[in-house]
């Protein structure tokens, strides 16, 4: 990877203010599943940041079964050409070659998602090594900080995909917001039990407790299928959504992105929230999380 | 008049809290500005990085882009970065159908002119009216200016292409400062609203 010389005369690419500054610009934003250019235009026209370009969304996967796997070039490389936001792709936890594969299409974000089937039980990739930026999803601060250490730009709190049920999404980013607090009230002995405890590097212990944030921007994920919902996490500290089934799982895509886009800009603003909320068709179904079994828990997936 | 002007952020989307930051190091008085009666408020206004077509279909759904037009025209100080820039554009090269800008410097952009994300990159870059060493230029997927008309300045160049230009109180940059913690960009745009109210002021 470059490292930065500010006065040299060779512009660095990769660098993790660039990486991790491509994330800053999508805050306050949605980005949408998307499983085809259309859907992709309509995500664009509906005001998402950004579009996630894979072949079934997480609700698709759960009800089909099987590995889930990278999506097919063609198909990556037809939403890169529908749309003038970024694309985002899903990498396989620790299949490196998919990342791989993905930087060469030219994609703008990775995310190394335990919504597909991990490829690797006991690693990650290590994300340092690429020029394109990687989000990962999290369960809690250790976990945050750990993908950090290997290199993630950006971390989603992972919630329950394909679900449409908010409520381990809502458990995630509690956990992590928590965690961050309870760090901020420790003096420097307390910090290196803390990293222990956390199985996190300590000087990225410390940068949180000085910060009182992670170093990266934080969004959230798995789980939200209405604009309240949207709201709810921006409110409990959510820097962003990401949307997955939620929307093309629904009876009227374009009317339900707007209205989620809305709602996530305006989530501290009920009466907007309200009239996002009006009239928006059917919204997915839905899971209700206690019945679902340990093993099709995609939130265990990831260490 | 020594009291610290109150300089807005458009919060609609983007890096508004860096922007926040950085202003309010350069001794501004920053807060986020969503709401029309929040823009009417202000001394002067910084449109953040983020994707200009979330942020400008946002500002004509909320109805802050009318108001928005109506002061730069009347002679608002305001600062754009990256998606601000676009938005300060009087005209887009490649426009995603629909998309409006504010308008305010005579220049045409193209969007994503440096390329994607695996593009982007940091680079000094001379800014005139910057006194010291180069600015640390970060550039997120960036647009350059194509062209610029009479009435506007031409503050940085890389590479051959536009990167920072003024006309009158309108000021932008393709990179984004509020990323490095060199507020010396953000300290000249606060002494043009500090110039501004003084002008107003006589």
């Amino acid at each position: 990877m470059s490292t930065t010389s500010p006065n040299s005369q060779a512009p660095a690419t990769g660098t993790a203010r660039v990486k991790r500054g491509m994330a800053e610009q999508l805050k306050g934003g949605v980005i949408m599943d998307v499983v085809t250019p259309e859907q992709a235009k309509i995500a664009e026209d509906a005001g998402a940041v950004a579009v996630m370009a894979l072949e079934r969304v997480p609700a698709d996967i759960r009800k089909d079964g099987g590995v889930a796997r990278m999506s097919d070039p063609d198909m990556i490389e037809g939403i890169i050409d529908a749309v003038s936001i970024p694309v985002m792709a899903k990498s396989r936890i620790g299949h490196f070659v998919e990342a791989q594969v993905l930087q060469s299409l030219g994609v703008d974000y990775i995310d190394e998602s335990e919504v597909l089937t991990p490829a690797d039980e006991v690693n990650h990739s290590d994300k340092w090594a690429f020029t394109t930026p990687f989000v990962c999803g999290a369960t809690n601060l250790g976990e945050a900080l750990r993908r950090i250490a290997e290199g993630a730009a950006m971390i989603r709190s992972k919630g329950e995909a394909g679900t449409g049920n908010v409520v381990e999404a809502v458990r995630h980013l509690r956990q992590i917001k928590n965690e961050i607090a309870k760090l901020r009230g420790f003096d420097n002995n307390e910090l290196y039990a803390a990293a222990k405890e956390l199985r996190a590097p300590y000087e990225l212990v410390k940068e949180v407790s000085e910060l009182g944030k992670l170093p990266v921007v934080l969004f959230s994920a798995g789980g939200v299928a209405t604009p309240a919902d949207a709201a709810l996490m921006r409110q409990l500290g959510a820097e962003g959504v990401f949307v997955g089934s939620g929307i093309f799982k629904s009876g009227d895509p374009a009317k339900r992105a707007a209205a989620i886009v809305k709602a996530t800009t305006f989530y501290d603003d009920p009466k907007i929230i309200a009239d996002a909320s009006r009239n928006l068709g059917e919204a997915m179904v839905g899971i209700n999380c206690d019945t679902l079994p340990e093993t099709e828990r995609y939130a265990n997936r990831g260490w | 008049m020594s009291e610290a002007p109150v300089i807005g952020v458009l919060a609609l989307q983007g890096d508004v809290r860096e922007h926040l930051v950085a202003l309010a190091a350069a001794d501004a008085v920053a807060r986020p500005v969503r709401r029309p009666e929040e823009l009417a408020e202000v001394d002067g206004l910084v449109i953040p990085g983020g994707e200009s077509t979330t942020i400008s279909k946002l500002a004509v759904l909320f109805g802050v882009m009318e108001p928005l037009r109506a002061r730069v025209r009347a002679g608002m100080p305001v600062y754009g970065t990256c998606a601000g820039m676009i938005m300060l554009a009087d005209k887009i090269l490649d426009p995603r159908s629909g998309q409006e800008t504010v308008g305010g410097i005579d220049m045409i952009v193209r969007r994503n002119a440096f390329g994607r994300q695996n593009e982007s990159f940091e680079a000094a870059v001379d800014v005139q009216g910057v006194a010291g060493d180069p600015v640390e230029g970060v550039f997120i997927r960036a647009p350059w200016v194509e062209s610029v008309g009479a009435g506007a300045e031409v503050l940085a160049e890389h590479d051959g292409h536009i990167v920072a230009v003024r006309q009158d109180n309108a000021l932008a940059t393709s990179f984004h400062p509020e990323l490095t913690g060199d507020h010396r960009v953000h300290a000249l745009f606060v002494d043009m609203v500090r110039a501004n109210r003084t002008a107003e002021s006589l």
